[in-house]
């Protein structure tokens, strides 16, 4: 087993390895514990600054990654876009030289167009951790939803999870399809053709446009949230229509021969594209989903900082 | 790499029954003490000397728990190679309690001072004491002695002592072994 990560940045899951995802479940195994202690705060990054760029808005992921950080004694520094010097034309790469030249080690970053985690990696040197960007990547969602799923089902080895919803604009779909894939998962996808992209297939999922089915077959159902903000055009006929074929309820599930587990990323749709009393039930992984973020994002820090510039006078004991 | 024998099975044997009896002397039934490993060296360790306070004074019910101390390490990120972390394991709660660490080998007291740091994260006990098979003496670089001592061995720090436990007890053995600090 190893004890390091094979990459200095999490851009998205794309580049890790297994080895890497199951070094970061087990580094969160510890970081679940440190959270239900009585005090939950450890010192292991007392000496490191992050800052956490959110050039897009974020409740939870913003909410994680701070409570993560500062469970892990690191110093913060937050930044929204919408009340900075870029909705004055400044440029990222400004905007993150100047917070840098703050000596800054890390930075969590979310970031409306794909590929800006990666271009940021490029150009400076402190460790990156994507939070999203565009409708690319979200890998710390992706790590933290397979990691509810390896607690709740004891592995990710030879499950059957099927994506719901709006998979074109969906970066936590991406993720993880690449997560669940190299963890050894079954991946499927469904919603309407109109939201599925059209060389999907070519990452090895399969492809279903009927929830029923798709129901009968998985034991992990991950319901996406219908991204309103990202349909420039019309991809369904109205959220009803949606609903109605592709929404989550009691009556499916009762009718389904065993009882799966339901996922969301958050924030729900209450009544779109699940019911409330799917949300609420014993079936659902949703708050459980929540609280193993933040050990995740403990685990991803924490692992990255270990293998950030060492000190020049190096020590052992 | 060259090997040095230090203590055999019956001497480490001997030294467990003294260990386990110094235990008995200063805390008679332990009402109000728990015991607790270091991970992950400590853990062989305390299970016999949980053994032998159950056989020979039947005592049986003492609280064991372990302690990682990984998060509270101050040479994070100053080490050549990465930290690894393991398990904690601690069901009850410190305050007020008479807290003995059990480890293997003190060497710089740096990991017991992490400790220090950890086992606070569980309350505020009333007393901590520290118990280790062996003492590396002149090696320390904080302020730490033992309050039970197996062997004091004087080595220096290019060195390495190894306490190393048989399912059966009968290959147990410490040794030294020099070598270039590839660990």
């Amino acid at each position: 087993m190893m004890s390091e990560l094979s990459v200095s940045h999490l851009l998205g899951i794309k580049d890790v390895t297994a080895d890497d995802i199951q070094l970061i479940f087990k580094t969160a195994d510890q970081f679940k514990e440190v959270i239900n202690r009585p005090i939950k705060k450890v010192p292991s990054l007392r000496d490191i600054t992050i800052a956490n760029l959110f050039f897009e808005n974020s409740t939870r992921t913003r909410l994680s990654f701070e409570l993560a950080e500062k469970r892990l004694s690191a110093d913060v520094v937050n930044f929204s876009a919408s009340s900075s010097s870029v909705s004055k034309g400044e440029t990222l790469i400004d905007t993150v030289n100047n917070i840098l030249s703050m000596k800054v080690d890390m930075v969590v970053m979310r970031h409306p167009n794909p590929g800006a985690a990666q271009f940021l990696s490029k150009h400076i040197d402190a460790a990156i951790v994507n939070a999203g960007d565009g409708t690319h990547e979200h890998p710390t969602q992706a790590l933290l939803d397979a990691y509810s799923i390896r607690e709740r089902l004891g592995d990710v080895n030879g499950k059957k999870v099927v994506i719901v919803g709006d998979i074109l604009h969906s970066r936590v779909a991406l993720s993880n399809i690449f997560c669940l894939q190299k963890l050894g998962a079954e991946v499927m996808v469904c919603g309407p053709s109109t939201l599925l992209p059209k060389y999907i297939h070519t990452l090895g999922v399969k492809v279903e446009t009927d929830l029923d089915k798709a129901l009968a077959w998985c034991d992990v159902a991950n319901m996406l949230r219908v991204q309103h903000e990202r349909m420039d055009i019309k991809y369904f006929p109205s959220i009803r229509e949606y609903t109605m074929q592709y929404g989550v309820n009691m009556e499916r599930l009762k009718r389904l021969e065993k009882p799966i587990t339901i996922m969301h990323p958050g924030p729900i749709n209450r009544g779109v594209e699940i019911t409330s009393e799917v949300a609420d039930s014993e079936q659902a992984l949703i708050l459980q989903q929540v609280e193993n973020g933040v050990a995740i994002r403990m685990a991803v820090l924490y692992l990255l900082a270990n293998r950030g510039v060492r000190s020049s006078e190096e020590q052992s004991s | 790499m060259i090997t040095k024998n230090l203590i055999g099975p019956k001497e480490i044997d001997v030294i467990l029954n003294r260990l386990a009896c110094q235990l008995v002397e200063n805390h008679s039934d332990f009402e109000n003490t728990v015991l607790i490993s270091l991970q992950p060296r400590g853990l062989p360790l305390l299970s016999r000397l949980s053994d032998i306070l159950k056989s020979q004074y039947g005592i049986s019910d003492i609280p064991t728990g372990r302690l990682d101390t990984t998060f509270y390490r101050d040479d994070f990120r100053r080490r050549d190679s990465p930290l690894k972390a393991n398990q904690t394991r601690i069901d009850f709660l410190i305050e007020g309690k008479r807290v003995v660490f059990v480890d293997d080998v003190l060497f710089t007291g740096r990991s017991i001072r992490a400790a220090l740091d950890a086992v606070l994260s569980f309350g505020r006990p009333s007393e901590i004491e520290l118990l280790v098979l062996v003492d590396r003496r002149f090696s320390r670089e904080l302020p730490i002695q033992p309050d039970y001592v197996g062997r004091q061995v004087d080595s220096i720090a290019s060195e390495r002592v190894l306490v190393e436990w048989d399912d059966t007890d009968e290959m147990n053995r410490v040794s030294i072994v020099q070598s270039r600090n590839d660990e």
